[in-house]
């Protein structure tokens, strides 16, 4: 299933594609796409495992732009 | 915003006292500490946030490799150009971070067609709600001036309506009881009350603003080459440094170590691909938002680059290039009766057909007098009917031909109804698909644009396919096709030897779903709510008018041009600078100049994308 965070403050757009890389490697994730523009992850993945996909996600934004925040 | 400007103003004002100080032998240390300060002042985010992303694994950020080269320059003892550099960079950051919000602002006052408010009518009263709480059935008020906030059908009152936003026609329209009214209109004129069709998340305005997002998802090539170049980039430009740093050194002599040492701390601040990286996917999210704002949606960059060198147009007749009205052209009768009689007789045995050559005969005659009966419909021939005791038959040739009627050698533009009674032949009358207003001009813009070939396929006949042809300037064309026969005839338009542009299919959706899927670009037309239109399309024109298509085309070139521009640009400038800064004649200044400077000029370049007023 297809589910959008908002990331918060995202201002370096070369991280938002090492986020991207980064998060459709993660185990359990068929795809993800960051729209620098909107602010906007996209994360298809199995629904029973989104929440702990959201947690690891959520640690590997703070690890590329540690002033951005991935919000649910 | 503000804290910034502080951060860098007292960074500032700590650091012109220093450069004074440093030339004064006695205040030199005095000097020394004020430049600490200042660099504290302006990078300690920057330092933070380097140990930060370093401790999670990611040694190729920004900060991590600034921080590096400034603490570098310290460490060789270039003091200013250190705190220099930083307080460049935040400057840079800081215009990046403004150019950013802003292309982020324009988008979002672009797509902002929807509000999130309604007046909803309950037993006589108005009270404004969410307009997601809105169900479909509930009944909405739209003021004079309001933005039509659901898809809905007027039930009371009359009004204009801007339909600009959704369809980019500035002619607005008018609308009554029965009118639709769509999410995203501008109401003008009157109060209306209308009855809501669909669900919030439903709407057409809702439906193209998820279009409008997911299309960052179908990458151009020029941006799947940035996303691969980036990752390639800053990892080679670290290398080079660390080879600069240390090889020459070991070649030429190590005391000149602190020059190549400030050479490859130069690389480190170049090392970042941001103005690339921002900027061109910009120039295509600009793209699409200003193509949206003209009623044309592109469902990705890939196909505003697809249609940028756009070499054949193939396009659908019957509703396409034609209005898909008929109207009368002639009336010709014979054996013995005149017009207005050959009219008569045949519009009453078509009285009851729902065909649009039928419509437009019956609108022609007006209303008219004959006592009707037996009237008898013969698919793939025609109607037939007794009036006033006579059995009439109208139809086409194969019913003459079946009929053993003989119908004089002529050829007619356009289709033709015959008539005869009493196996006698009555005449014809000759209907015309009207061509729509405009559609020579566009055939003739878009040969400006550089389209090659133009074809029209359809499955009407070859004289009225001509007769169409000729008057638009369409090259080629293909007619009494059936469906199957379309998409082959595509197939082998698309196999043309030699073809090196796209080929762009223009059908208005209903049946063309399998010509829009196969072509390089399929453009639906005048699909305002059929989604089976949007989904077999690449971009959706949200009305009839087929000057959009051209302006398309327009649009395209124009936003490609933007981002070459940026890729071209960018990547001069960077590379111009890396290797003067190799060779010593550029300074970490101009290093940063290159890294922010650069980014701050393409993301200025690509909001110019946004503009919609050009096309």
């Amino acid at each position: 299933m297809k589910r959008s965070f908002v990331i918060e403050n995202l201002g370096c757009a070369h991280c938002a594609a090492k986020m991207e890389r980064s998060v459709s490697a993660l185990p359990g994730v068929n795809s993800c796409s960051v729209n620098f523009l909107t602010s906007k992850m996209t994360i298809d993945a199995d629904d029973d495992k989104m929440d702990d996909i959201f947690a690891s996600a959520a640690k590997i934004v703070k690890k590329f732009e540690p002033n951005a925040a991935l919000k649910a | 915003m503000k804290k910034q400007i502080i951060r860098i103003a007292a960074a500032l004002i700590l650091f012109i006292p220093a450069i004074l100080m440093r030339s004064d032998p006695d205040l030199y240390i005095f000097s020394l500490v004020l430049f600490i300060a200042s660099y504290m002042i302006a990078g300690f985010d920057v330092l933070a946030g380097a140990v930060r992303s370093a401790a999670g694994g990611d040694i190729f950020g920004e900060n991590l490799l600034m921080s590096i080269a400034t603490v570098g320059a310290f460490l060789i003892g270039e003091f200013p150009e250190g705190v220099a550099v930083m307080l460049f960079f935040r400057v840079g950051e800081m215009f990046e971070d403004l150019a950013v919000s802003r292309s982020r602002r324009s988008i979002s006052a672009l797509m902002d067609i929807r509000p999130d408010k309604a007046n909803l009518l309950l037993s006589g009263e108005i009270s404004e709600v969410p307009a997601e709480d809105v169900s479909p059935g509930d009944v909405i008020v739209i003021r004079p001036g309001e933005k039509v906030p659901l898809d809905a059908v007027v039930i009371r009152g009359a009004s204009s309506v801007d339909t600009s936003a959704l369809t980019g026609e500035s002619i607005p329209r008018d609308v009554s009881s029965g009118s639709e009214v769509l999410s995203g209109f501008i109401n003008m004129t009157g109060v209306i009350e209308a009855r809501v069709t669909k669900p919030f998340g439903e709407t057409t305005a809702s439906r193209i603003l998820d279009l409008v997002e997911n299309s960052a998802s179908k990458k151009s090539k020029a941006e799947s080459f940035i996303t691969r170049f980036s990752r390639y980039y800053t990892p080679s430009v670290v290398a080079a440094a660390i080879l600069i740093a240390f090889v020459p050194p070991v070649l030429f002599g190590f005391s000149g170590f602190s020059v190549w040492a400030y050479r490859a701390l130069s690389f480190l601040v170049v090392s970042c691909p941001c103005a690339l990286v921002i900027s061109v996917p910009l120039a295509f999210f600009g793209g699409i938002g200003a193509g949206a704002r003209l009623g044309i949606l592109f469902k990705g960059g890939v196909y505003i680059e697809s249609l940028s060198h756009t070499e054949t147009a193939v396009f659908d007749k019957t509703g396409t290039l034609t209005s898909g009205e008929f109207s009368v052209r002639d009336i010709l009768p014979q054996g013995g009766i005149d017009k207005d009689e050959l009219l008569r007789l045949v519009a009453l045995c078509e009285s009851c057909s729902s065909h649009p050559i039928s419509l437009s005969i019956r609108a022609h005659a007006g209303s008219i007098s004959g006592s009707v009966s037996d009237i008898e419909e013969i698919p793939g021939f025609g109607v037939c009917a007794t009036i006033d005791g006579v059995r009439v038959f109208a139809g086409n040739l194969k019913l003459m031909q079946r009929l053993s009627v003989h119908v004089p050698e002529r050829s007619f533009p356009g289709t033709v109804v015959h008539a005869c009674a009493d196996g006698r032949y009555l005449g014809c009358i000759v209907v015309t698909d009207n061509i729509k207003p405009g559609a020579r001009a566009a055939l003739e813009d878009l040969r400006s644009l550089g389209v090659k070939r133009t074809v029209m396929l359809t499955g009407d006949v070859a004289s009225s396919a001509r007769d169409v042809s000729q008057d638009i300037g369409i090259s080629e064309v293909f007619s009494s096709l059936l469906p199957d026969e379309k998409t082959e005839m595509l197939d082998t338009l698309l196999a043309s030897p030699g073809r090196k542009g796209s080929l762009v299919y223009i059908g208005d959706g209903i049946n063309d779903a399998p010509s829009l899927a196969i072509s390089d670009v399929g453009v639906a037309i005048g699909a305002v709510s059929s989604a089976a239109a949007i989904e077999a399309s690449d971009v959706v024109i949200m009305s009839d008018d087929i000057s959009k298509v051209p302006s398309a085309l327009r649009l395209s070139k124009r936003t490609v041009r933007i981002a070459r521009e940026n890729i071209v640009f960018a990547l001069f400038v960077k590379i111009s600078i890396l290797i003067l800064c190799a060779f010593g004649f550029a300074s970490m200044w101009a290093a940063v100049f290159a890294d922010v400077g650069v980014a701050v000029i393409a993301i200025l370049n690509s909001l110019r994308a946004l503009d919609h007023k050009k096309y």
